[in-house]
């Protein structure tokens, strides 16, 4: 098939990594915000194609990793609940939370089931009315859309056994905080392709006026990244700063207008916690006063339980790209997959995640 | 002659049903398209396996048309070049069966 070479082919990637290297006069930190583009990286080493002087740093785009832990905790105490049932997408039973996990608790008994989508938990709430299901709705502006639809049509059919307990999380305000951080060293980002596909990039424009660093919304192979790539170190080396879009043939400037819609007619914009971060204004989506017998945390009163990370595990640097997975003393030692001290070794989008299935030799030598 | 190709670590293992990211997008082809009192429902053909699907966010798509699908709901429509060809990088990432909605799913 011709087209995979166009997008894989090793002698494009390496074509394109000759250009950025000839391009690239200074040093340049660059970051990927998303979690799939940064397994990407990881998994064709496109981090070692490219020169010393043009270095990636990786994003907070992983939504089971920036899930906050007293989310984690309000859904154990839910799935402790015999009347009911939570309801989550695959990755977050392994998170941990301060105390156990949804994987501890359902292989205790409690009842826990995977969905693939939010439309299986309306159908497990239609298939249980003497039971309370509960949906765990976590995710970017990607996954937020499902998200609503799940809600709306649980009030449209009024199915007053169904409730989500709400974590979304939305990409423009956590660029913001990593820009305005002292610590930041980011001076050009690589936008999330699917979160752009939805919401397209008109929100970005005010980010590059207002910090002086141009984005490029990016795809998720490696071709589509080192392209990005190229076009972040250009901008950079003649002094533009704007938003460029190299995943045209999935995004564009307006996005998804049908599924913007019900973000609105759902969701509103709400101050949002971010595991490994903290607080950022205006960064996350909860439901809106119509939809709050729909709302987990007002329904069952839940109650805040705050607990801080265990102090070896240094996601919170590594979720602001200002420390690498390998840097952790406890890496791929203490802190593995199978047993994981924080978020970002738990999903497949997670930097360190990444990291242990690919990056290991380079650590031993 | 074989081009020489990127050097790749081993796929990781997932099991299916389970997204393997939550940000990634599965492509297929759109085999029917119904209003189900409201909600918008088809039956889209990922490679060789047809699944359900929902078809509420792409009104511009019809039967024939390849839309990108994320946690059971199509969020674009793409031409079919693109389709086919991130169907085969999915395969290769080992991410297929993650991405793909389970057997029985019900779309609505």
């Amino acid at each position: 098939m011709k087209y995979l070479d166009e997008y894989r082919d090793g002698k494009i990637a390496r074509t394109l990594a000759v250009e950025i290297a000839a391009v690239a006069k200074r040093r340049w930190v660059l970051m990927e915000i998303c979690g799939g583009q940064t397994h990407t990286i990881m998994r064709y080493g496109l981090d070692e194609l490219l020169p010393s002087n043009v270095e990636l740093v990786h994003g907070p785009g992983c939504p089971v990793c920036v899930t906050p832990l007293e989310t984690i905790d309000k859904a154990i105490a839910l799935a402790l609940r015999h009347d009911v049932i939570l309801v989550s997408y695959g990755d977050m039973l392994r998170v941990p939370g301060s105390n156990s996990d949804l994987f501890y608790v359902k292989a205790q008994g409690g009842d826990v089931r995977i969905a693939y989508s939010p439309v299986e938990a309306l159908k497990i709430a239609r298939a249980n009315p003497d039971r309370r299901v509960v949906f765990l709705a976590i995710g970017f502006e990607t996954t937020a859309p499902a998200n609503a639809m799940a809600a709306y049509q649980a009030k449209r059919e009024d199915l007053a056994n169904f409730s989500m307990l709400v974590s979304h999380v939305l990409v423009p305000p956590a660029i913001c905080t990593l820009l305005s951080s002292p610590h930041n060293l980011v001076q050009g980002f690589i936008a999330p392709g699917h979160v752009c596909t939805v919401m397209g990039y008109q929100e970005y424009g005010d980010i590059v006026r207002d910090f002086n660093v141009p984005i490029v919304v990016g795809g998720f192979e490696p071709v589509d990244l080192l392209e990005a790539i190229l076009m972040l170190v250009r901008q950079l080396e003649n002094g533009d700063r704007r938003v460029e879009n190299q995943y045209v043939r999935s995004v564009t400037y307006q996005g998804n207008s049908a599924a913007q819609q019900i973000l609105k007619d759902v969701f509103e914009i709400t101050d949002q916690k971010w595991r490994g971060i903290g607080t950022i204004p205006r960064s996350g989506l909860r439901l809106r006063e119509e939809y709050a017998a729909y709302d987990a945390d007002r329904i069952f009163n839940l109650e805040l339980i705050t607990a801080d990370e265990p102090a070896e595990c240094i996601s919170a640097q590594v979720l602001q790209g200002l420390k690498k997975p390998t840097d952790c003393a406890a890496f791929s030692i203490r802190c593995t997959p199978e047993n994981p001290l924080g978020a970002p070794m738990v999903s497949a989008e997670g930097a360190c995640a990444a990291y242990y299935h690919y990056r290991r030799r380079a650590i031993a030598s | 002659m074989v081009e020489p190709e990127l050097t790749r670590a081993p796929v990781l293992e997932y099991s299916v049903g389970t997204p393997l990211f939550m940000c990634l997008a599965i492509p297929g082809k759109i085999l029917s398209a119904e209003d189900n009192d409201g909600l918008r429902v088809g039956r889209v053909q990922f490679g060789g396996i047809v699944r359900s699907a929902r078809l509420d966010f792409v009104p511009e798509a019809g039967i024939g048309d390849y839309v990108m699908v994320h946690v059971g709901f199509a969020i674009s429509k793409v031409d079919e070049t693109e389709a086919q060809r991130t169907y085969a990088l999915l395969q290769e990432m080992g991410a297929l069966e993650a991405e793909l909605p389970p057997e029985e799913n019900e779309s609505a």
